[in-house]
């Protein structure tokens, strides 16, 4: 037999393809998926069909039009969709930066989904719950630590429902003060996530936004003119989006505190950072982690994820009710915090999702953290270095300089050599079975690219990323078509995008598309 | 059957290749022949035309005569309805604005013009902002936001826009230099007017971020906070260019678009006002002055605004000005500062610093503004 | 000085000095110390975090942490009659199957082409809720029931530039606190009254506090309280006469016998995917959804994505996208663009529309029926009980209802207590809540209760009040 010529440096890749119809496509009537338990007969007899006391008014007239499919097949249907979708378990994920795609062990996993987690009810007895609540309560503890903070709530949802929770605190202490009308305005910066700008808008907060120095550092001299005693609160990442941190961060803190107003730390950016410096230190009030970014839970395609809420002392008392306590050897749920918002989410925010952080603090512990930080930002320098060499690529800000755990790129000498942008590039690079993802919009960085590798990709792993698009460049140059009509090796094809901002053409749902794709 | 307007300005470019700085004026395009230049434009417009062929079957070229359009477009195949005959081989900007208009008066879907910012001008003095229009560069000097970054680019997306592609249309501006001063190695770009544009709307993933805003909505919401925060018995000077503009629109009151409005308790008292006028109003009432950057390059004053005088602007006073901009006309400046030339030194020294620009309602941006 | 880092761990596969060594010396430095230059030493930990010791390998956690999971009680080992917004509803194994897949846990926010299978089932999950309450448009999920009403409200708020809205009286508490938050200061809530026989809108009421400054009603079927509210179409029509929206909260689980809100009158429509396929989870597993029409002025207000189909380039492929990226709204500009997205409860809303697909039209209606057979039969029985009333309000229950104890003589925290001693969860306590009602509790039943599980409260309960 001939040895197998295994020396292709690009993987050779082609996602599934099912071509699988829209599950209503699959219905046959009389078809069931799954049968629901019955009612007793003696229930029967005691009380009739039950829906006949249905008021006239309130019954549904015709049965929901949903699909009729055996078991089968749905499963078969929803796996064959699974299979088309790129898990950050199949690919090496670097190319969703910002995200911090890190592993999700799968051991966290299994005991997530042990029947003395997923069959709690949230209004058990306290008694009943003392094994998640304790878990709640150390991870409290574990984050306090991490952050200096003196107290963390789990009930924001994510990240931007974080940033939210922040600014309704911010609104509450000011209103407690005596300040609410006066203090109006909320600052950020260009580089902090656009909900920086926008949960804190929807509590009803101006919003000033500070522009980045030739270094890419937030424009100081502009922040000072920006603060003032109409300042409610700064909100912002550190390091930025750009993977550049601002030294001078203290100093921003510090004329903000002078001037009445509170420091919001989103550390959506912090994963290069555990156990190398803490929002305490940089006088933060409040800070905030996704417990789907740093603390390694999934993404879950988009949740359900978690944002770990830290305030210090002063503004325990404002948290969204309840907290977890510790009393005479018990947990207990904390009601008791006289100036609370309120509430955010309902219960107690997604308790699965904090005890799988739980499980990833408790594989590392401390050293375990600091470990992660550094090879996440030793990854990082080493992609940016290696990105770097060639041609066309680039990135702004403190050239020559070590960034933390992410960069943003830019493209623009190579789009101005070849005429290829960077959302052109994104869709080749399914094609090697990787995503890459531009940037927020809008785009400051002109042909943007953000990459994060984290802690979890192994330097083959990097290398194969790095030869991947340095192999994408070189067709810019030398093969552009194959990259405008990207992807060739991907579920689909372009997709014709003109329906979606028509309100009569756009299809949001099947029923829809139905009715606007009719033929006479 | 789609129908496309195409005029070639042949002699647009010939300038560049000998170190002439455009071609305005009989006097320039005759040294530029003399030194031996070449028409470029119509290979340019051949280089476009070619990315439409895919759809030629379904396509009629409206044109002018000969080297303005017909003798490219029928080369590559095309049919043609020529409605304009240009008086002889040279050609100039007169034959350029009233091809525009006989094209524009056949009704077409796409206005394709081969040139420079001066043809540009020319256009818009014809077509103004009623027909959709996108500029194929041949010119040596391209100010002008109306126009593709490369013939192919405008090819490409002039196809997309006729096969019904996710293309949304915008108004850019139509700027040119003072052509004396650009010889002379100093760019004065002026703002002239507003071509509608085709825009090509990328599929534009991000799950994360807010729902943003188009730039249209983004003008009226700066708009609307301005209005919002108007003051009684206050004169309110406002300045040119769209999103200034979108204030008028938002009062419902009659507008100039270049030039300078005057409004007090939402009321216009003076539509187009000069240097004389402004002087007067804010000598008379507490005045604030509204800006937004215009003609490229940032400048808030001394483009296109010579009304808004350093003597109008010292009485009016730098706390009185409010800046406007959208998100996108910054990020466009990549870091560099507004600028003001207001002829006097020491009215610029005064006015420079750190302004809250306006980019949406309730939003602000901190941005420098500099000396241009 | 140097913290030692945790060397050859499993999930850091560059925590192997070799790799280390080779990789820093591309780099030009010496060892990590040398990175995070950019951080000032000031701020920088000058020693190692103060957190407990790491289990040493994976079976050390697992034991550990199922150690600790084992001092909880679960809705398995005891009878569960609680809800209030989580309900105990079987799970098919499917569901469980489907979205534990790594495919869809760790998938995130790819484009339409490396997650077409992401984008596809959740165009399905909105297509099949669509059906389920008749309406055009559904949204990808935000966090919760609360989270999707509040986010209504301020749709609302902004398609007729009005800032107040009218909340039924019957509202759970930790609801409205989440809505108050949520619209403060945008937007004020007011509470309308109740009936006190019936549980249902106090109609004298909500003409009094309705007006010309009114962006919404806010109503919910089943109500929070268990009861079925029969005057949809009304409350519509007086919502709608003052130029207000309708907006009704459902539970979808209902949907198989009741009325979609669609049929009397609501604009908008929101509600939890949780009873859909979804684990309790301690309440970690709510999601919220939003339903309109499809027409601009609904669509332009979601902050939300909403997936949509359309054709690609290859001629019978579906390919999908968003729609209406930018929302240009003609609505209310002056507060648009005011609300956030992020990260929400994609997956739950994937795990819905497997539950739903498998269900299909019969499947919702048995499931239905079956729950309000099963929880007319509590009531009944329990009607039995000296001094208890089964139902509270003289209106049809859904799968809640509303026990009164107050002729018992005890409390409803006594009773619990006794309750959790026969391995029972009683109803929520609403004492505190609805302290109007004295000592009452809302029960939850739904068809994992068998009637022996039935039977055996209302025994239990006949003891402990009877003794």
């Amino acid at each position: 037999m001939k040895r197998i010529n295994r020396n292709h440096k690009i993987r050779n890749f082609h996602q599934a393809k099912w071509d699988e119809p829209i599950i209503f496509e699959l219905s046959n009537k009389g078809e069931r998926g799954i049968l629901v338990p019955n009612s007793e007969e003696e229930i029967v007899e005691a009380v009739g069909d039950g829906v006949s006391k249905i008021p006239e008014s309130m019954k549904r007239k015709s049965l929901p039009n949903l699909p009729e499919i055996n078991q089968k097949r749905v499963l078969m249907h929803y796996l064959r969709l699974s299979q088309e979708t790129l898990g950050a378990d199949l690919n090496i994920e670097i190319g969703q930066g910002t995200c911090t795609m890190k592993y999700n062990p799968k051991i966290n996993e299994y005991i997530a989904c042990l029947p003395e987690m997923t069959e709690l009810h949230p209004l058990q007895d306290e008694s009943t719950v003392q094994g998640i609540l304790e878990i709640m309560y150390k991870t409290d503890l574990c984050m306090r630590e991490i952050s200096g903070m003196d107290q963390f709530t789990f009930q924001p949802g994510g990240g931007s429902h974080a940033i939210f929770t922040m600014a309704s605190i911010v609104r509450k202490y000011h209103r407690e003060n005596g300040e609410e009308e006066q203090r109006d305005e909320i600052i950020t910066t260009v580089y902090s996530h656009p909900s920086d700008a926008a949960a804190p808008a929807t509590k009803g907060y101006k919003v000033i936004t500070i522009m980045p120095d030739e270094d890419g550092y937030p424009d100081y001299e502009a922040f000072k003119n920006a603060v003032s005693e109409r300042t409610a609160a700064f909100f912002v990442a550190n390091p930025e989006d750009t993977g550049v941190f601002n030294p001078r961060i203290k100093e921003f803190t510090d004329l903000v505190r002078k001037a009445g107003g509170l420091n919001c730390y989103d550390q959506a950016n912090a994963n290069g950072l555990l156990g190398i410096t803490r929002a305490k230190e940089a006088g933060f009030d409040m800070c905030f982690f996704n417990l789907h970014k740093i603390f390694s839970t999934p993404h879950g395609c988009g949740g359900p994820a978690g944002g770990a809420l830290g305030v210090v002392e002063k503004l325990i008392d404002y948290l969204p009710k309840p907290i977890v306590g510790f009393k005479d050897g018990k947990y207990f749920l904390d009601y008791n915090l006289e100036k609370s918002i309120g509430k955010v989410r309902l219960f107690n925010g997604v308790p699965q999702t904090v005890l799988k952080a739980y499980a990833w603090i408790m594989s590392l512990g401390a050293e375990g953290l600091y470990e992660a930080a550094k090879v996440a930002v030793l990854n990082n320098n080493y992609l940016f270095k290696k990105l770097l060499e060639h041609k066309g690529v680039d990135a702004p800000y403190i050239k020559g300089k070590q960034r933390v755990e992410q960069v943003r790129y830019t493209l623009e000498k190579l789009t101005e050599d070849t005429g290829i942008t960077t959302s052109d590039i994104s869709r080749r690079v399914m094609d090697f079975g990787m995503h890459y993802w531009t940037s927020h919009h809008p785009y400051y960085v002109p042909e943007p690219i953000t990459l994060e590798p984290t802690e979890t990709p192994s330097k083959e792993d990097l290398d194969e990323y790095i030869r991947t698009l340095h192999h994408i460049f070189d067709e810019a140059y030398e093969n552009p078509g194959i990259i405008k009509n990207a992807p060739h090796r991907s579920t689909i094809h372009q997709v014709d995008e003109s329906s979606f901002d028509d309100p009569e053409k756009w299809a949001p749902t099947w029923r829809v598309y139905l009715k606007k794709t009719k033929e006479d | 059957m789609k129908k496309v307007g195409l005029i070639v300005n042949p002699i647009a470019g010939m300038g560049g290749k000998v170190g002439l700085k455009g071609t305005d004026g009989i006097y320039i395009l005759d040294k530029a022949m003399r030194m031996g230049a070449a028409p470029e434009a119509p290979a340019k417009a051949l280089k476009a035309l070619e990315k439409l062929l895919p759809v030629k079957d379904r396509l009629l070229i409206v044109t002018c005569s000969g080297n303005m359009g017909q003798i490219q477009a029928e080369n590559l195949g095309f049919r043609t309805n020529i409605v304009y005959w240009s008086k002889g081989p040279s050609t100039n900007s007169d034959d350029t604005k009233l091809g525009a208009k006989g094209i524009m008066e056949k009704g077409v879907d796409l206005l394709l013009f081969v040139g420079g910012d001066g043809t540009a001008r020319d256009v818009y003095e014809s077509v103004g902002n009623k027909q959709l229009a996108l500029g194929i560069p041949a010119g040596v000097k391209i100010y002008s936001p109306v126009y593709a970054n490369t013939p192919e680019k405008a090819g490409e997306l002039a196809l997309l826009y006729l096969t019904g592609k996710n293309i949304t249309v915008k108004e850019e501006e139509v700027v040119d230099i003072d052509e004396e001063a650009f010889r002379n190695d100093m760019v004065r770009t002026q703002l002239y007017g507003y071509l509608k544009v085709p825009v090509d709307k990328k599929f534009m993933q991000n799950e994360k971020a807010p729902t943003p805003l188009s730039e249209e909505a983004t003008q009226m919401a700066i708009a609307l906070d301005i209005i919002d925060h108007m003051e009684k018995d206050l004169c309110y000077i406002i300045g040119p260019g769209t999103t200034t503009r979108a204030i008028m629109q938002a009062l419902n009151l009659p507008y100039t678009l270049l030039g300078v409005d005057v409004v007090m308790n939402r009321e216009i008292i003076k539509k187009d006002a000069s240097e004389r006028d402004l002087l007067y109003y804010a000598s008379l009432y507490p005045s604030k002055l509204i800006l937004t950057p215009t003609g490229g390059q940032g400048y808030l004053l001394g483009r296109g605004n010579q009304q808004i005088s350093s003597e109008v602007v010292k009485k009016i006073r730098k706390e009185n000005i409010i800046i406007v901009s959208t998100n996108n006309k910054i990020i466009e400046l990549r870091g560099k500062p507004l600028l003001v030339y207001t002829g006097d030194k020491k009215t610029d020294e005064m006015l420079k610093g750190y302004y809250r620009v306006k980019t949406g309602y309730e939003m602000e941006m901190m941005y420098r503004v500099g000396i241009g | 000085m140097t913290i030692g880092g945790y060397k050859n761990h499993p999930y850091i596969p560059n925590s192997a000095e070799e790799v280390q060594e080779e990789m820093l010396k591309e780099l030009g430095l010496e060892s990590l110390e040398d990175l995070h230059e950019g951080i000032p030493e000031e701020l920088k930990l000058k020693s190692k975090m103060n957190l407990p010791e790491p289990y040493k390998s994976e079976y050390e956690l697992r034991r550990a942490m199922e150690k600790t999971l084992k001092k909880n009680k679960t809705c398995k080992d005891y009878i569960n009659f609680l809800g209030a917004g989580c309900w105990q509803h079987y799970v098919p194994a499917i569901c469980d199957e489907i979205n534990s897949r790594s495919e869809f846990l760790t998938a995130y926010a790819g484009e339409p082409y490396n997650d077409h299978g992401r984008f596809q089932t959740l165009f399905e999950y909105e297509s099949l809720v669509a059906e389920l309450v008749d309406m055009d448009v559904v949204n990808v999920p935000t966090f919760d029931w609360p989270q999707a009403a509040a986010t209504s409200i301020r749709m609302a708020a902004r398609i007729t530039d009005r800032k107040e809205a009218l909340v039924v009286g019957t509202i759970d508490r930790q609801k409205l606190l989440i809505i108050k938050n949520y619209c403060d200061p945008a937007v004020e809530i007011k509470p309308i009254n109740y009936n006190k026989d019936t549980g249902r809108m106090d109609l004298e009421d909500l003409k009094d506090k309705i007006s010309d400054n009114t962006a919404a009603v806010y109503f919910e079927n089943p109500s929070f309280l268990g009861f079925i509210e029969e005057q949809g179409q009304t409350i519509s029509d007086i919502a709608h006469n003052a130029g207000a929206i309708s907006i009704v909260g459902v539970d979808p689980s209902s949907l198989g016998v009741l009325k979609p809100p669609s049929h009397y009158g609501a604009d908008i429509i929101c509600g939890d995917l949780q009873p859909l396929g979804i684990h309790m989870n301690y309440g970690g597993g709510q999601s919220g959804f939003i339903s309109t029409r499809d027409e601009e002025k609904f669509v332009m207000e979601f902050p939300s994505r909403l997936f949509g189909v359309a054709p690609t380039i290859v001629e019978g492929e579906y390919g999908f996208g968003d729609i209406a990226y930018e929302r240009t709204s003609f609505g209310n500009l002056r507060e648009k663009g005011k609300e956030f997205v992020g990260t929400q409860t994609a997956l739950w809303g994937i795990t819905a529309g497997v539950y739903l697909s498998l269900m299909g039209p019969k499947g919702m209606y048995e499931l239905g029926q079956n729950i309000m057979q099963k929880s007319q039969y509590a009531i009944k029985e329990l009607n039995k009980i000296k001094g208890v009333k089964g139902s509270k309000f003289n209106s049809t229950n859904f799968k809640e209802f509303v026990v009164d104890f107050n002729d018992t003589g005890k409390t409803v925290e006594g009773i619990n207590k006794e309750l959790l001693k026969k391995g029972i969860f009683g109803g929520k306590d609403l004492s505190k809540d609805f302290p109007e009602l004295g000592q009452c509790g809302l029960y939850c039943v739904t068809e994992i209760h068998l009637k022996e599980d039935i039977d055996m409260l209302v025994d239990s309960i006949k003891e402990i009040i009877e003794g």
